[in-house]
């Protein structure tokens, strides 16, 4: 008697007799019994909805989210506005109980909604093409890497120290199966050491992978960058901040080939670490070397406008073993959410959004200067995260902070310990300026 | 189905004109009747250099993506551009239609290619 | 009622928002020179009213499992439990950091421990990773796997994986993507493995086999205890496409059938929504022969996802566990295999039956029986959405022509089955006595016939 399983013992029967069988049993003759389970698997009696509840309630009491505490960590995760839209368009079942838009007859509101959510990267990324999403940031970069070697056909990836340590792991992994070399550029002075890019870049060099704003926060030199990796015929893949776009310089307008990202901070929260999504926009002249699904506009035999899965001819289910990639799933929820998210916020709210993290973290990063008790780790210009060195331990610190409420930043020194200790400050539109002082406070009064 | 005389042909469906020292290579009808409407093709550089049997690009319809192998060793010197921005002329004339022309180090071109006669015979086989 | 056609852009007007901030309670700062961007982003101006009456048009123009049957073979679209899309909601599971501090986040790693057991229970492995975001993911993380215990034998040559001509086409593609040669090995008539065939391709460069069980014909191959048997004596590993695991929970375990690494669809399986095309989540289970996924593990392949994986999903995952329990998953698998069986049997005299056997939970049909005008299964899909209907999945497994795979799936009721199957069954009758409608398909929904050639000849992918 379970509410998601419709056939009752009536039900059973009916299908048993048709089938000319005596018991359910009988289906499962092909399955040898030497490997049919003797007992039931070992799991707990099945629960009703009341109890179910009960026990996430419980697991959620000893997590301590963002709405109890005030969050001042990011480092590839984001504490950012959701609009209550975006929740209501997630929401509709029609978008999250359908799948794959293989019959695009019925699948018009999928495929106009991935439509526009391309439309809507390629307006805030400044590039030609998007295609539907990817796993998250850190696979985009994958695959990203291997349209550049695919496309010049050299087996060297350049990736800067200062691009995210979880998207560097999750590359080397990638890039490994296939030998592809991945060397990684040192930071210095918190960016990207412009001098050994100019040394490194060879013509064995693929594409160059760099992130801006980069981990610490602060803004990379594109411009000579991209001279240097386009005067050797590599490309520039640039992995960016959706959010900083609403006000900062675009990877197409700074020449970029393939720009990539995490979505997450465009209307989808937290949530541990996943689903996110990664967004992959390129140039037109590698649109279709671009892995994922990608939609496309066109017209019925009535010519009215519909949408249709395009380019389908490079994935998986075609192609197989020669396929672009093996992505199957995208991200639609998440893509979906991103939509909404820019729909809403639009032109202007993107922008106002940009421009308080810029200028709240900069009201932060300048208070919490104020005494000398702690500093910048470089003066450097910065779009919503710094990070702060001083004499007090990390690990006293979160505890103070924690002990009032309040998630810290990130201490950095775990994947950069040439730098020595310190913590990386994140603070997004929805930190106010008594959370900041109050975040202040505590650290000045630590010995 | 057409096969024309005076060509060579591959058992993988491509069909070789020799010109002296070069030869244009492209799909056969049986081929592209099989692809569908093409909707785009890749090709390869000039200067790029190939085996017999080597995968040269593909020819992308709606529902495959076939690549395409050059038959024999060589060369490319051109390339047919016009099919990147009509690629339907593939279906309308697919012996018209030459992706790639090679200048030829295979000496003697007949070895390992199918005449007309027997590449009918290799097309009826494999329906089967 | 009206038709909605518009784009979210075509509903923009310059002044309108659909958003308010608070205002902001500190001081402008200046923006750094050189750094700003020149062009605005095309991105619409509406109000709050538009965007909702847009996406809320947008998605009465979808088709879902919450609208009807949504038999996809290969894809288990089953119900998807309300209490799980609650449970992913709850602000202590989506509004947590991957970076906060261990105390902070005990119940989500109990709640990772516990699904982890779980898993490990029903398919009889030792232990497992949930970092892969998807099927295909854990597809390429399992075959990372088999190489890397391969090299840390000191074995270099290993670098073949066989598969079957039957298989999903992310199984090459991942092996590809993974490094690895692709070897396909044929079924026999009766629908499994070809034994002989197998044998011939077995030998020292082969790292392991690729398999699902039952497989994308939807039959349970009884030979693979023999198959894992041949394969592990040539000291290669078993890898399980967890992909139909819906016919097996409770029945039988991947672990006992000998498989070493399996993965398993959340998103398929345990009920977890399909969104649209995603997120899935991809859950690696494997025995124990020494690989695991947590990069700080000094035998690790390393990470292939950031953070843990799609936790959002995770959570759906258990609350279904939890619900089920062994009982409940043991009826589902048991109601999924008897209600494909008996739509097999009410379509067998219209639609060819490859292979006329028990099927488990999905079964593959070869087009129609009496066809004299030479109607194709995508004209039968077309015709079925004008009875308001989700098509089957469509020329897939490769191996049989005009293929039809269709999987109900445990969550749909006799009455729900029955008039699929007399839409079916009308359409076979329709194919002989008026055929030009079934060509002409589909007449009633939003858009006909889709002119899938020119969107591929001239993309236009954004407005």
């Amino acid at each position: 008697m379970f509410p998601y399983l419709p056939a009752t013992p009536e039900d059973e029967t009916k299908i048993l007799e048709k089938l000319g069988l005596h018991s359910a049993e009988d289906v499962f003759e092909d399955i040898p019994p030497s490997i049919r389970l003797q007992k039931d698997p070992n799991l707990e009696r099945p629960k009703s909805e009341l109890e179910v509840e009960r026990i996430l309630k419980d697991l959620c009491s000893r997590n301590l989210d963002a709405e109890r505490a005030v969050i001042f960590l990011g480092a590839g995760s984001y504490d950012h506005y959701i609009p209550s839209t975006v929740r209501y368009v997630t929401g509709r079942s029609e978008f999250s109980t359908s799948y794959t838009p293989y019959q695009p007859e019925v699948s018009q509101g999928t495929l106009q909604a991935i439509f526009e959510y391309q439309s809507m990267i390629c307006a805030i990324t400044g590039m030609d093409v998007s295609n539907a999403s990817l796993y998250d940031g850190a696979s985009a970069a994958a695959e990203a890497a291997r349209m550049a070697t695919n496309r010049t056909r050299r087996r060297q990836i350049l990736v800067s120290e200062t691009v995210h340590p979880e998207t560097r792991k999750v590359l080397s992994t990638f890039l490994g199966c296939h030998g592809i070399a991945c060397e990684v550029l040192p930071v210095k002075s918190g960016v990207t050491d412009m001098e050994m890019l100019e040394e490194k870049v060879s013509r064995e060099t693929a594409g160059v992978i760099l992130q801006n704003p980069n981990f610490f926060g602060f803004f990379e030199d594109i411009g000579s960058a991209e001279k240097i990796i386009h005067n050797k015929k590599g490309l520039l893949i640039l992995s960016v901040d959706p959010i900083s776009l609403g006000l900062f310089k675009t990877p197409g307008e700074w020449g970029a080939d393939i720009a990539i990202g995490e979505g997450q901070s465009l209307g989808n929260p937290m949530s541990f670490g996943g689903p996110y999504l990664g967004f992959l926009a390129c140039t037109k002249s590698l649109m279709r070397k671009m892995p994922g699904r990608i939609v496309g506009q066109t017209r019925d035999t009535e010519g009215k406008r519909g949408f249709v899965s395009t380019l389908q001819t490079r994935e998986q289910h075609i192609r197989r073993e020669k396929a672009t990639s093996n992505i199957c799933s995208n991200e639609s929820l998440n893509a979906l959410a991103a939509s909404v998210y820019l729909a809403t916020m639009g032109k202007e709210g993107l922008k106002e959004v940009a421009r308080q993290c810029y200028d709240k973290a900069h009201y932060a990063a300048s208070i919490l200067t104020a005494s000398g008790k702690y500093r910048l780790l470089y003066d450097h210009p910065f779009f919503m995260e710094f990070p702060v060195v001083g004499a007090p331990s990390d690990e006293r610190i979160h505890e103070a902070l924690l002990r009032e409420g309040i998630l810290g930043g990130y201490a950095f020194q775990k994947d950069y310990p040439q730098l020595g200790h310190g913590i990386l400050y994140c603070v997004t539109e929805k930190r106010t300026k008594q959370e900041i002082h109050n975040l202040q406070r505590i650290l000045e009064g630590m010995e | 189905m057409k096969v024309l005389d005076g060509l060579y042909y591959s058992k993988d469906h491509e069909w070789v004109k020799p010109e002296g020292s070069h030869a244009l290579v492209g799909i056969t009808d049986h081929a592209q009747l099989g692809l569908g409407d093409v909707v785009y093709v890749e090709l390869p550089e000039e200067g790029d250099e190939f085996q017999a049997g080597d995968p040269i690009g593909v020819v992308e319809s709606v529902k495959a993506a076939s690549d395409v192998y050059t038959p024999i060793a060589g060369k490319v010197i051109r390339v047919n551009g016009k099919l990147i921005d009509h690629p339907e002329r593939i279906n309308q004339d697919p012996y018209g239609s030459w992706l790639i022309e090679l200048e030829t180090t295979d000496a003697d071109m007949e070895e390992g290619l199918l005449s007309p006669e027997e590449y009918k015979m290799w097309c009826l086989e494999e329906d089967e | 009622m009206k038709e909605y056609n518009k784009l979210i852009l075509e509903c923009s007007r310059p002044g309108r928002t659909a958003y308010r901030l608070p205002e902001s309670d500190v001081p402008e700062f200046p923006l750094p020179d050189g750094l700003l961007r020149e062009r605005e982003p095309e991105l619409p101006e509406v109000s709050e009213v538009d965007v909702i009456r847009h996406y809320t048009n947008l998605s009465r123009k979808n088709y879902a499992v919450d609208i009807g049957m949504y038999p996809l073979g290969s894809c288990t679209m089953k119900y998807n439990p309300r209490i799980n899309e609650e449970a992913a909601r709850m602000s202590g599971f989506s509004n947590i950091h991957p970076l906060q501090p261990a105390e902070t986040v005990q119940g989500a790693l109990e709640l990772m421990a516990g699904t982890e057991k779980m898993l490990c229970e029903l398919t009889g492995m030792s232990a497992f990773t949930l970092q892969p975001a998807a099927g295909a993911q854990g597809e390429i993380t399992g075959l990372m796997m088999i190489r890397a215990y391969h090299r840390h034998r000191g074995d270099e040559k290993r670098r073949r994986i066989i598969i079957p001509d039957s298989a999903h086409g992310t199984n090459p593609a991942s092996a590809s993507m993974a490094g690895m040669e692709v070897v396909e090995v044929k079924s026999d008539e009766e629908g499994g493995m070809d034994l002989d065939a197998l044998q011939e391709v077995l030998n020292d460069e082969v790292a392991g086999l690729m398999l699902t069980n039952p497989n994308t014909l939807g039959l349970f191959d009884k030979n693979i205890v023999k198959i894992a048997d041949m394969v592990h004596k040539t000291g290669g590993l078993l890898y399980y496409d967890g992909a139909n695991a819906n016919a097996i929970l409770g029945i039988t375990r991947p672990g006992d059938m000998g498989f070493d690494i399996v993965h398993l669809n959340l998103h398929k399986t345990f009920s977890t929504p399909h969104g649209g095309g995603g997120p899935g989540s991809g859950a690696v289970v494997h025995n124990g022969k020494g690989y695991v996924l947590e990069e700080n593990r000094p035998l690790s392949i390393g990470k292939v996802k950031s953070w843990y994986g799609n936790f959002g999903v995770v959570v759906r995952a258990y609350c279904y566990i939890l619900s089920m329990g062994a009982e409940g998953l043991k009826a589902a698998s048991r109601i999924a295999v008897l209600n494909a069986n008996y739509m097999k049997e009410m379509l067998k005299d219209y639609y060819k039956l490859p292979y006329d056997r028990t099927c488990m939970h999905e079964f593959v049909l070869g087009g129609l029986k009496n066809n004299p005008y030479g109607i194709t299964a995508k004209q039968i899909a077309k015709r079925l959405m004008d009875y308001g209907l989700h098509p089957p999945t469509t020329y897939f497994p490769l191996i049989v022509h005009e293929a039809l795979m269709v999987e109900p799936t445990e969550t749909e009721s006799v009455e729900s089955m029955e008039e699929y199957v007399q839409a079916l069954i009308r359409i076979a009758q329709e194919a002989v006595a008026d055929p030009d409608v079934v060509k002409t398909a589909p007449h009633t929904t939003v858009v006909k016939q889709l002119d899938e050639v020119q969107a591929a000849r001239n993309p236009v992918v954004k407005w």
